[in-house]
């Protein structure tokens, strides 16, 4: 290992607070968060971009963080799982994941929850996936299209049907009235 | 992952020459954009740069109208910007649908139209070091071959390398004759879109027919290729989040009971998204009837060398062909 590059000062945006660091620019995003920052709440599934795990959000967009350098993420908006909680009360995902038992072991829980955020977001502003038809708009999040847009996110345990009620949960208090965010 | 030099360029001259002032004959730096190939494939030892030129700061995220009816696409438009573009999805709803049929939502957020075209192949003997391959170290002999070869090529293959090109956006781009705009230390050029990726042959290394330090600066969607009735279809080992084992990119134009057009590209079947032009050549002018679309799917897959791991890909291939065109001619004729 050629240790000859040198660590490099930077300044990140992480849950509305600025973060300094000084790394060497082959350290991923997820390793700043989880190693240098000590924001652990984010893991480390597959470290390439195949499990989800590692999902954050930027500039309210989800992303694998594992295949992101931090260095390239200066003056973003970093969102993670520890920073969807505010003043101590949980986002209405992540009670909906707890009542509809959407986790077995939780690793992947931060992952599926960042993803569900950014998910739910993109739904909203009528982005479309593989199973909208040409040039038509979003209509309800079904079963199926939730499957589709969380196919970034693996669950070893299996917990995908509590996971993808907990998702529609929360999608049909925000489009039927209802406090969710 | 080793370590490496981390630059940043604002703009696309800035951006070149940089590259250039930090690359020699045998070391060269690198153009970093959405990372999700690079990174990874730096992670695995595959690449091993000593120096990143970051680009995301330039300004190549623009989808922008062409003076006559085309789309330029900026090179830095991330996949699911793309995707979702009204104009894409409007004109060009083959595009958008291959787009949406590739990786992960999380990485269409961050992949961007330049590094789809050039991420390199998910050949599992190519990101194994421990491997022969000749893509990653020339010369060394190919594992592939006669290893594990389920998802290799089996058109335009060469005795060095039955690797594929991985994209799906790289399909429907080959069917709409896009135009790619680069820029490099001698300046600009555009390459058609048939003639940016090569077949292996000797130098199985070269993905690309782009000029050391060259960079993609934009994609152009011609006018002629825009509102085409147009289908993508993926078949995968599985629903979501898998690569191709055979994908079909197919827009058709359908007048008087004969095919007027017909713009036919498959994946997952060669080292360079196969553009089926012998398939195309004996559908102009003939009716849209399955005999027909098997005899071009047959003739277009006749020259096919299939593998112990993928003897069923010519089948698959030729049977998702006749039924995307079929899909079409039903689509035209419900829409006349």
């Amino acid at each position: 290992m050629t240790t000859s590059v040198e660590t490099q000062s930077l300044v990140l945006q992480i849950n509305g607070s600025t973060r300094k660091l000084t790394i060497e620019p082959r350290v991923s995003l997820l390793d700043a968060l989880r190693d240098h920052l000590h924001l652990s709440g984010t893991k480390k599934g597959c470290d390439q971009g195949a499990c989800g795990a590692c999902t954050v959000l930027v500039d309210g967009e989800r992303i694998n963080s594992c295949l992101a350098l931090a260095i390239q993420y200066e003056g973003r908006e970093i969102l993670t799982i520890e920073g969807l909680t505010t003043f101590g009360k949980l986002h209405p995902l992540q009670e909906a994941f707890i009542d509809q038992d959407g986790f077995q072991c939780g690793y992947c829980t931060p992952g599926q929850i960042c993803s569900a955020v950014g998910m739910l977001a993109e739904f909203g502003q009528g982005a479309p996936s593989a199973l909208t038809k040409d040039g038509v708009a979003n209509g309800e999040l079904t079963e199926a299209e939730v499957r589709e847009r969380m196919s970034g996110n693996l669950c070893r345990c299996g917990a995908y049907v509590g996971i993808r009620e907990a998702i529609q949960h929360v999608y049909r208090r925000q489009i039927y009235g209802g406090q969710a965010r | 992952m080793n370590n490496f030099t981390y630059l940043r360029a604002t703009d696309v001259s800035s951006a070149v020459s940089l590259l250039a002032a930090n690359s020699s004959q045998d070391a060269a730096a690198r153009f970093l954009a959405g990372g999700t190939n690079l990174v990874d494939l730096m992670r695995e030892g595959v690449e091993k740069t000593h120096a990143l030129v970051d680009i995301t700061r330039a300004p190549l995220s623009d989808v922008q109208e062409l003076p006559h009816g085309g789309v330029r696409v900026g090179a830095l438009v991330r996949n699911s910007h793309l995707a979702g573009h009204p104009l894409i999805r409007e004109r060009y709803s083959l595009l958008s649908q291959a787009i949406l049929n590739g990786a992960s939502a999380q990485l269409r957020n961050m992949a961007t139209t330049g590094g789809n075209i050039m991420q390199r192949t998910r050949c599992y003997y190519f990101y194994d070091t421990a491997s022969r391959c000749n893509k990653r170290a020339a010369g060394s002999g190919c594992d592939a071959i006669e290893g594990f070869n389920r998802i290799h090529a089996i058109l335009g293959t060469s005795p060095h390398c039955i690797a594929t090109h991985p994209s799906d956006m790289c399909v429907a781009l080959a069917a709409l004759d896009a135009i790619v705009n680069v820029m490099g230390p001698s300046g600009e050029r555009s390459l058609p879109f048939s003639e940016v990726h090569r077949l292996p042959g000797n130098d199985p290394q070269m993905d690309t027919n782009l000029q050391p330090g060259e960079l993609i600066t934009s994609v152009d969607l011609p006018a002629s290729a825009a509102r085409l009735s147009s289908v993508y279809r993926k078949v995968r080992d599985r629903a979501s989040y898998a690569f191709a084992l055979v994908s079909v990119a197919a827009a058709i134009k359908i007048d008087n009971g004969v095919i007027q057009e017909v713009r036919l590209a498959l994946g997952g079947v060669a080292h360079k998204p196969w553009r089926a032009t012998i398939a195309e050549q004996l559908l102009r002018g003939v009716a849209p009837t399955s005999e027909n679309f098997v005899k071009a799917a047959a003739a277009e897959l006749a020259p096919a060398i299939p593998r112990r791991g993928n003897a069923f890909k010519p089948e698959l291939a030729k049977r998702t062909i006749t039924s995307v065109l079929s899909e079409l001619t039903a689509k035209e004729g419900a829409g006349q």
